[in-house]
């Protein structure tokens, strides 16, 4: 069957969950159509772009001509049935190849399904393939991949954030309507704020784990990266839920009104109603002046449209990069010990190098199969929690974690959310910050304190800097998922328009 | 926090990572340097502050313990580099 898609096929250009869903609905296009459109555009454009590392396209054709079958005998699954989407390559889908972007996991193919790739399954989506992602999600622009840079969308000399980069390139550049990626210290909000689009993490153990391969496990979440903040709930409630085969999932009776909110407790929020905090951390130096002035736009916009503006204090933001680069690498040093080269993954024994013993195994198939930046954290955590310094570095980071998750709690008694930027910068240019690894990790300033604290934050497209899109993040108390999305959509509906990648 | 080179070996010994003379050296400048910077946190003040262990407070989460279908042996072995008579094989443990 010939099925050949022009791509400059207007119907199918830039849709979002939302706009695809009524079109299938409508009959105007088919699902077979649509992840036909968005292979194409793949081919074309990911040798540009580098934001794929696979595309499933036997697999994405199957699924969507089954979905289309199913809408044909009225048997439509979910929101999500029949759209296409495009996950980041840390979450296993069974029988497939999954890379964490790392050459010790160059041939792994994943015995079983992630929770939420079941789910996905579940709700008849179409999986278009894989995205790239610093290896094991450590890095802030996808320099750190073993298969290449994310190229900005916006700007092909620039890096398209990290670790999410290949999931915010995927969908800023329309390569699929939306994509999974995941966060530990800002990996969905920050390249989402590269690229323009909307990236949400929600309150740690909202989402299950199960399948996402670790890196620091009492921060990692999964979460959406969309196109409005309207997808990104769609996507959200998709996922969500409590897991068994996640020990750290939460209960939905344990997921309780948020504190100090002031509103009654319905799940529409408006945006004259609320108390938006403003910490003033997050304003002093080490912001670039016009990322500062689009966000103080954006904050105008809230005001003028009744919200109340009330500075805030945290007075331990300035520790939290500190903070996350100690227990981060400590948790990494323990969940990266599984690669060893003996269950799976590249291993030494059996590639050229042979290794004459177990011992010799480990250090080679480390030595080779590991980048320098996970190499670099896994030495660093290994340091920080060696018997004689994990007093001074461990422990004492993990009381500091104590300190920085009660200024949120007391400043959420004031107010409902804490607006701010999401990044101090527009995206840099590739290559602009690897000499210096302490540089890089500066990125993540805004986002990382929101990991260490578990709470849900949203990064939504707030302009443009330099022709370079700015996001603004608004962060929630725990569980206040929800409300976050639907303040986010009330800001986004009253926005206009902001300009595209042209690519 | 100077971080000498014979320091990194121990480390990448006790993280089972080979490394060369001159990465022993790169990885030594970089790590103080980080140390360095997150020596800071001595600043903060955690006196009479508890630690976090779990941010939502869950503990001692439990399964029943009964049998369940898992993987199939071809699952597991799928992956495994080296494998004979349904086993994943490994270099000799004890001499």
């Amino acid at each position: 069957m010939n099925q050949e898609v022009s791509i400059m096929d207007e119907k199918f250009e830039n849709l979002t969950i939302q706009s695809a869903r009524e079109k299938l609905s409508a009959g105007t296009i088919s699902s077979v159509e649509l992840t036909e459109y968005y292979l194409e555009r793949i081919k074309e454009l990911n040798p540009k772009l580098n934001a794929f590392i696979s595309v499933f396209e036997d697999l994405a054709r199957k699924d969507a001509k089954d979905s289309d079958e199913r809408r044909k005998n009225k048997q439509t699954l979910s929101a999500l049935d029949g759209i296409p989407l495009a996950i980041k390559d840390n979450m296993l889908i069974k029988g497939k190849r999954t890379t964490a972007a790392s050459k010790i996991l160059d041939n792994f193919i994943a015995p079983y399904d992630a929770t939420v790739i079941s789910k996905l399954k579940s709700a008849g989506a179409v999986i278009l393939g894989k995205t790239n992602l610093d290896e094991f999600a450590m890095g802030s622009s996808t320099e750190n991949s073993a298969y290449g840079v994310s190229k900005n969308p916006f700007d092909t000399s620039r890096v398209s954030g990290g670790s999410s980069g290949g999931s915010a390139a995927a969908v800023s550049s329309d390569l699929c309507i939306a994509a999974l990626g995941s966060d530990t210290g800002g990996s969905i909000r920050q390249p989402a704020s590269f690229c323009g689009v909307t990236g949400f993490k929600p309150t740690y153990g909202q989402v299950s784990r199960y399948g996402l391969i670790a890196m620091a496990s009492s921060l990692d979440q999964i979460g959406p990266i969309t196109k409005t903040a309207e997808d990104a709930a769609t996507l959200y409630n998709i996922i969500v839920g409590y897991d068994e085969k996640d020990a750290t999932s939460i209960k939905s009776e344990i997921r309780s009104t948020p504190l100090g909110m002031q509103s009654e407790t319905n799940s529409k929020f408006e945006i004259q109603n609320i108390r938006i905090g403003i910490p003033k951390e997050y304003f002093g130096e080490g912001i670039d002046s016009e990322v500062k002035k689009v966000i103080e736009d954006a904050i105008d916009e809230f005001k003028k449209q009744g919200a109340q503006i009330i500075d805030i204090n945290l007075p331990n933001s300035k520790y939290a990069v500190s903070c996350y680069y100690i227990i981060m690498p400590v948790e990494v040093a323990s969940n990266l010990s599984r690669y060893d080269g003996v269950r799976y993954g590249y291993s030494a024994n059996s590639e050229q190098q042979t290794a004459n013993s177990l011992l010799e195994n480990y250090l080679l198939s480390r030595a080779h199969g590991f980048g320098a930046e996970a190499k670099r954290r896994i030495m660093l955590g290994t340091y920080a929690s060696q018997k004689g310094y994990a007093d001074k570095f461990y422990h004492k980071a993990q009381k500091v974690r104590t300190l920085i998750k009660k200024d949120f709690d007391e400043a959420f008694q004031k107010v409902d959310f804490i607006l701010g930027p999401t990044a101090p910068e527009i995206a840099f240019k590739i290559g602009e910050k690897t000499s210096d690894p302490l540089r890089m990790y500066l990125s993540d300033v805004y986002t990382i304190a929101v990991n260490l604290a578990g709470l849900p934050a949203i990064s939504i497209p707030a302009g443009l800097a330099n022709d370079l899109p700015v996001g603004l993040q608004i962060i929630g108390p725990q569980f206040s998922d929800e409300l976050i999305l639907n303040i986010a959509q009330e800001y986004q509906k009253g926005q206009d328009e902001l300009p595209r990648a042209k690519i | 926090m100077k971080i000498q080179k014979d320091e990194v070996e121990h480390i990448a010994e006790l993280a089972r990572i080979k490394l060369n003379d001159q990465e022993k050296e790169k990885y030594a400048e970089e790590l103080s340097a980080i140390l360095d910077y997150v020596e800071e946190l001595e600043k903060a003040p955690t006196d009479e502050i508890k630690t976090i262990d779990q941010i939502t407070d869950l503990k001692n989460i439990a399964r029943q313990d009964e049998v369940v279908a898992s993987l199939t042996n071809d699952d597991v072995l799928l992956n495994a580099p080296e494998k004979q008579d349904g086993f994943i094989k490994v270099r000799q443990i004890l001499e």
